[in-house]
């Protein structure tokens, strides 16, 4: 074995690291010299050691290598978990003529100071390494070799106590559900097998069940079967849009793009695992929605990647930190990176998303991801025939993520089941997609899905499901020797995909698999006996019954109150001076700009963005949804948007559902959408459903969702919910997230070129503001600013706001507007800010004529009211009258006008509210946040 | 006539079919190879050699390092006698760094010279996408005949700081370089002109006989006004400015 470390001139890194140190108040380090490290293992003589060193780990121009032993400390992944750039760096040796048995990498950190050493190591493992992947250096250290495994198949009596069967199997099952099996098991006169008792945990998991959505609920006297078909589903159904091609029963929805094509969208969230190892588990999120859509039909092509995050305040107090979670700092960096790696190599653009800051995120981070596909109509109806081979495609099989499906229905703790954590490999994802697409373009599939939660065990069990199946296990490729055929069955290491491959098309398929050197291996076939039979070599390991498999799962029982927030008066004298609080606005962290995370993102790769998410003079403004086109040689084009507010859903579920859909399409259409050719998805985060009073904040949220998607005719084409977001810390004590519900929506835009912006365009035009204010300033940035937690959240007028948005997409229509913008969080004073300094050009605003709803007409409320269906438009002046005529009967007003002079002026009548240069107002809003 | 383009990839590239559709409307003929495939392939039966951005081989190493050795160590003679035949390559951000890396550029002297100029890290130590403002040394490439003297396009990259060995390759550098970052005004500027901190602002170089290019922006990212971000502000050109150096490419075959 050979350690071989690399050393850079002039490494920034070291001085970056330090800084990290510094602020997590380490700050007696003079400096930091970084090293990467190459473990060679194998038989390789000294002379080849040197020449791989020199002639491939090395930079000639800027680096120096060293074969030797470490200095200092040093960070390697455990033992068993996949290093990603092994497979590569193997690869590369071989071009050198040389063969090695493994390759590791790690980093090695020269630090000198008077620091303690047990400081040190403790600060780096928050931002340095995460343990749960990663470790300091031991004086010996081992390449993980696993025993072989020898085949033991455990049979499990259900005659003891199934609760504790349950627990401690880890499969997070019910009483009545292990009833359930039980009497199955006893009327087939045997006992089940391990593998059995994980298929049917598996498949009866929330994560692949969604037990509360579809399930018994009774609320107050009412009972609901199935929340989702009540709700969600029959809104499309009612809505009945012809532009939607296939909903809710494929890996995302998809809907009507052009003649050839269809537009597909799933949105997914990995939120436990992101708070345990943020790297590994954003960057698995994004790799498995875009399998997702890679799964849709017989395969779609990834265009578009969406990521929405909501996290803890950033600059928590260290010292404060409870035990067992990572800093927010931490976790911010982690995902974002994680994001940034796995999207920018899979080669999709990353161009639309949101991030919100709240103190209730502290313990459980939410991490949504979402991917947007190109599909030809043509290829999205799909079925696996009896005597199709099962082929599995992709990454080999390791012990990573196991469980990660059943963790899903866990509250985390400090014990929580850590082998869940995996890292992500985007380069083979990116040879699996290539491939896939080919093998789809040939159309030589019956069907087709992706390896997700719940491994072979969801995929395989879902394809056969009107078939049957016979798999064996001891064929699937594995990362080492040792997995059990239930561990075999169960993982979920990534960047598989499962296909049902006719047997004459079966040899063309691996061949183009293998011409990019990715695994593709038949394990079983499809049979027409509507069982599950799965094999280790010539053992029968699993004997189910499809039928009972699938819809034997009792649905629960589960209770919901619906909250009764008591009205709480607030006190409020109104303020005398604008300036500061319109500051303190911009700079608040759910205001100020994202451009630190945009940029590490590559969204522009594919060459299709026509609306990016930073634009105006210096390219920093921020645009309310993104617009690509996705066939280079069309100017067809697919607009995305979202929205999100924790602060409403704690307020006020119902009014957070209809006030999101209301942000989602109002940024669709203030980027060029009509919300007439539109979809969207909904991603409920929640805590528990067992509180009864979270389950009625479900129940309203959902039914928020049908009031508002049938008001405004745009169906919801898929969904996904996470509930149990919520965090046991060592004192026992259990923290809530705040019910968080993210709307995604997506349409389609006949003509890119008519798209508007955000930024102001040119000095001397009029300012109107459409739509109402009033003054519900509950949830708003401007009661958080203030520390009052009560108040009426925003609610739309549905009869109002589909017409207000259809107005202003007919006068985008007619080209009447030159810049658009939504108003939300911060209200009318960010909104006209961001489009002053983003457009260069002032402006002067007089708001005596708003069109204010209530009695309590405040300065501060009119300028931070955070009111639904509203928007600021700017009208070239001799267009007054046309505009006048399209919004006839609607809430419109001209409230001032562009400068040349780059100032906010605000006034009220005579009275001067706001008198600000923008460079202050900007420096302010591009406030540092990591 | 009208010449075939053989637009390389392997595992990570990923720009491949933007830069593939940029000659084509440019009026090539295309072909998309891995390169496993390279084996079996003349490349003799192509005029120009396009290596896209991405991230081959994860970049596991350095950007663009695996893929530098496989051609250095694999298929040198071929493309020795692709480049002897009058033909033209093309390295985009991950392609630059891979000729770079395998001394196809800058070569001063010869092909697979050893190698003198790195892209290393960006200052800022992250992946940075953002549009630059390049002068453009037109006459030095076949790429970049009769091209505006300031042109816009988009860098996407984390490893894009030009570097050189010592002051004397700083000094035969010089000739060689093709694109450099500058401010709005054309003027040497630092970050976020210059993006990365690259040495002199190099943001493009030649080889000496100006058929080889390598850089880090994007010119397939800019090929109509639509993907401009300022075109819903301004009257632009329906042409993008990176739209010309495929097209030069493509005339240079047309006598």
């Amino acid at each position: 074995m050979f350690r071989v470390e690399i050393t850079r001139e002039n490494d920034p890194r070291g001085r970056l690291i330090k800084d990290d140190f510094a602020s997590f108040g380490v700050d007696d380090i003079e400096y930091i010299e970084v090293r990467d490290v190459y473990y060679l293992h194998g038989d390789i003589s000294k002379e080849q050691a040197e020449r791989i060193a020199s002639e491939l780990l090395c930079d000639p121009v800027v680096e120096q290598y060293r074969i030797g032993d470490p200095e200092g400390f040093e960070i390697l992944y455990n033992p068993g978990v996949t290093d990603s750039k092994e497979d590569s760096i193997k690869k590369a040796i071989a071009d050198l003529n040389i063969t090695i048995d493994a390759a590791k990498t790690g980093t090695n950190y020269i630090i000198k100071g008077r620091y303690d050493e047990a400081r040190l190591q403790q600060t780096a493992s928050l931002f340095l390494f995460n343990p749960l992947v990663q470790h300091i250096k031991h004086a010996k250290e081992e390449v993980y070799k696993p025993a072989p495994y020898k085949l033991s198949v455990h049979t499990i009596d259900l005659s003891g106590d199934l609760s504790s069967i349950s627990h401690d199997m880890g499969l997070f099952l019910s009483e009545i559900e292990m009833k359930q099996i039980r009497e199955y098991f006893n009327k087939d006169g045997k006992m089940p097998t391990d593998v059995e008792l994980e298929s049917i945990a598996q498949t009866w998991s929330e994560h692949c069940r969604h037990k509360t959505f579809l399930g018994r609920i009774t609320m107050n006297h009412e009972r609901i079967d199935n929340l989702l078909k009540n709700t969600i589903m029959r809104a499309t159904n009612e809505i009945s849009h012809p532009m939607c091609l296939s909903v809710f029963h494929d890996n995302s929805g998809v809907i009507d793009f052009d003649e050839e094509y269809g537009v597909c969208f799933k949105v997914e969230t990995h939120n436990h695992p992101s708070a345990l190892e943020p790297y590994g588990g954003a960057g698995t999120g994004i790799g498995g929605v875009i399998r997702d859509i890679l799964g849709t039909g017989l395969g779609a092509r990834p265009v578009l990647n969406t990521d929405i995050f909501c996290f803890g305040i950033p600059d928590f107090d260290f010292q404060k930190l409870p035990g067992g979670i990572l800093h927010p700092q931490t976790i911010i960096r982690g995902v974002i990176r994680g994001v940034r790696d796995y999207g920018n190599r899979m080669g999709i653009p990353t161009a639309s998303g949101a991030i919100y800051f709240d103190d209730d995120f502290l313990y459980n981070p939410l991490v949504y991801c979402g991917c947007v596909g190109l599909i030809r109509k043509d290829r999205i109806k799909k079925s696996a025939q009896s005597g199709d081979a099962v082929l599995l495609v992709g990454g080999r099989t390791g012990r990573d993520g196991i469980h990660g499906v059943t963790f899903a229905s866990a509250e985390l703790s400090e014990e929580s089941e850590k082998s869940c954590v995996q890292i992500g490999n985007p380069i083979m994802e990116k040879r699996v997609m290539d491939c896939l697409l080919r093998v789809s373009d040939e159309g030589i599939l019956s069907s087709l899905t992706d390896c997700g939660g719940g491994g072979l065990s969801s995929a395989v069990g879902e394809m056969g499901k009107s078939t049957g199946v016979k798999v064996w296990l001891d064929r699937v490729p594995l990362k080492y020797a040792g997995l059990s055929p239930r561990e075999i069955w169960i993982s979920e290491s990534q960047e598989r995909m499962v296909l049902a491959v006719p047997h004459e098309h079966l040899s063309r398929v691996i061949k183009i698999f293998q011409s990019e050197r990715v695994p593709a291996t038949a394990i079983g076939e499809f049979t027409n006996d509507k069982r599950l039979r799965l094999f280790y070599k010539d053992e029968l390991v699993c004997d189910l019954d499809m039928e009972f498999l699938h819809n034997g799962l009792p649905m629960p029982f589960k209770k919901a109150k619906i909250k009764v927030v008591p009205e709480q008066h607030y006190d409020l004298p109104k303020p005398i001076e604008f300036n500061s609080i319109l500051l303190a606005i911009v700079s608040s962290l759910n205001s100020c700009s994202r451009e630190w995370v945009i940029r590490e993102y590559d969204h522009e790769v594919q060459g299709g963005s026509v609306v990016k998410p930073l634009l105006g003079v210096d390219n920093i403004g921020p645009q309310d949804g993104v617009v690509i086109k996705p066939r280079l040689d069309k100017n067809r084009g697919v607009v995305v948007s979202c929205g999100i507010n924790p602060s409403y859903g704690r307020l006020d579920a119902y009014n957070m559902a209809v006030s999101v859909i209301d942000e989602a399409l109002r940024n669709l259409v203030a980027t060029g959408g009509d919300i007439r050719k539109a979809a969207m998805l909904d991603n409920f985060c929640f805590s528990s459903p067992e509180r009864e009073e979270i389950l009625g904040d479900i129940v309203m949220s959902a039914r928020g969702c049908y009031d508002a998607a049938v008001a405004f005719g745009v169906p919801f084409i898929s969904g996904k919910d996470s509930l149990y977001n919520e965090w046991v810390d060592n004192q026992g004590k259990v923290h809530l997230i705040p019910p968080t519900l993210l709307i995604s929506a997506i349409g389609i835009i006949d003509d890119v070129a008519k798209c508007v912006t955000m930024d102001l365009k040119a000095p001397g035009n009029d300012i109107y503001l459409v739509g109402e204010t009033a003054g519900e300033l509950g949830g708003s940035e401007y009661f958080r600013m203030l520390g009052i937690k009560v108040g009426q959240v925003p609610k739309v007028n549905l009869t109002q706001a589909p017409k207000i948005m259809n107005q202003v997409h007919a006068a985008m229509e007619k080209g009447l507007i030159q810049s658009c913008h939504d108003l939300s969080e911060g209200g009318l004073g960010l909104a006209i800010s961001e489009m002053a300094f983003s457009g260069g050009f002032g402006v002067k605003l007089d708001l005596q004529d708003v069109i204010y709803n209530g009695k309590d007409r405040r300065f501060d409320f009119v300028l931070f009211a955070e009111s639904n269906t509203r928007f600021l438009l700017e009208i070239e002046k001799g267009d007054a009258g046309k505009i006048n005529d399209i919004f006839q009967g609607l809430p419109i007003v001209k409230i001032g006008e562009t400068t040349e002079v780059k100032y906010l002026r605000v006034f009220f009548g005579k009275k001067k509210l706001i008198d600000l240069p923008l460079s202050i107002i900007q420096a302010k809003w591009q406030r540092k946040i990591v | 006539m009208k010449p075939k383009v053989l637009v390389l990839r392997a595992a990570g590239t990923n720009c491949d079919v933007e830069t593939a559709y940029a000659f084509k409307i440019a009026g090539a003929e295309i072909e998309s190879v891995y390169i496993d495939e390279l084996e079996h392939r003349q490349l003799t039966d192509y005029q120009i050699i396009a290596l896209s951005g991405g991230f081959t081989y994860g970049d596991d190493i350095a950007a663009g390092k695996i893929l530098a050795n496989e051609i250095k160590y694999k298929f040198r003679d071929k493309f020795l006698e692709f480049i002897e035949l009058d033909n033209l390559i093309i390295g985009i951000c991950n392609g630059f760094q891979v000729l770079v890396k395998c001394g196809i550029l800058p070569a001063f002297d010869e092909s697979f010279e050893a190698q003198s100029v790195s892209l290393i890290s960006n200052d800022s130590e992250r992946f940075e996408d953002r549009w630059v403002h390049l002068k453009v040394y037109s006459n030095r490439s076949i790429f970049t005949k009769g091209m505006k003297s300031i042109i816009t396009l988009p860098v996407a990259h984390a490893e894009g700081k030009f570097v050189v060995k010592d002051d004397d390759i700083l000094k035969q550098i010089q000739e060689h370089i093709v694109f450099q970052y500058v401010d709005k005004k054309g003027n040497e500027a630092g970050y976020p002109f210059n993006p990365n901190g690259s040495i002199l602002g190099v943001a493009g170089i030649t080889d000496q006989t100006g058929r080889i290019l390598g850089l880090m922006p994007h010119p397939e990212r800019h090929i109509s006004f639509l993907q401009h971000p300022n075109h819903t502000r301004e009257k632009l050109d329906e042409t993008g400015d990176g739209l010309r150096i495929f097209e030069n490419a493509v005339k240079y075959f047309e006598v």
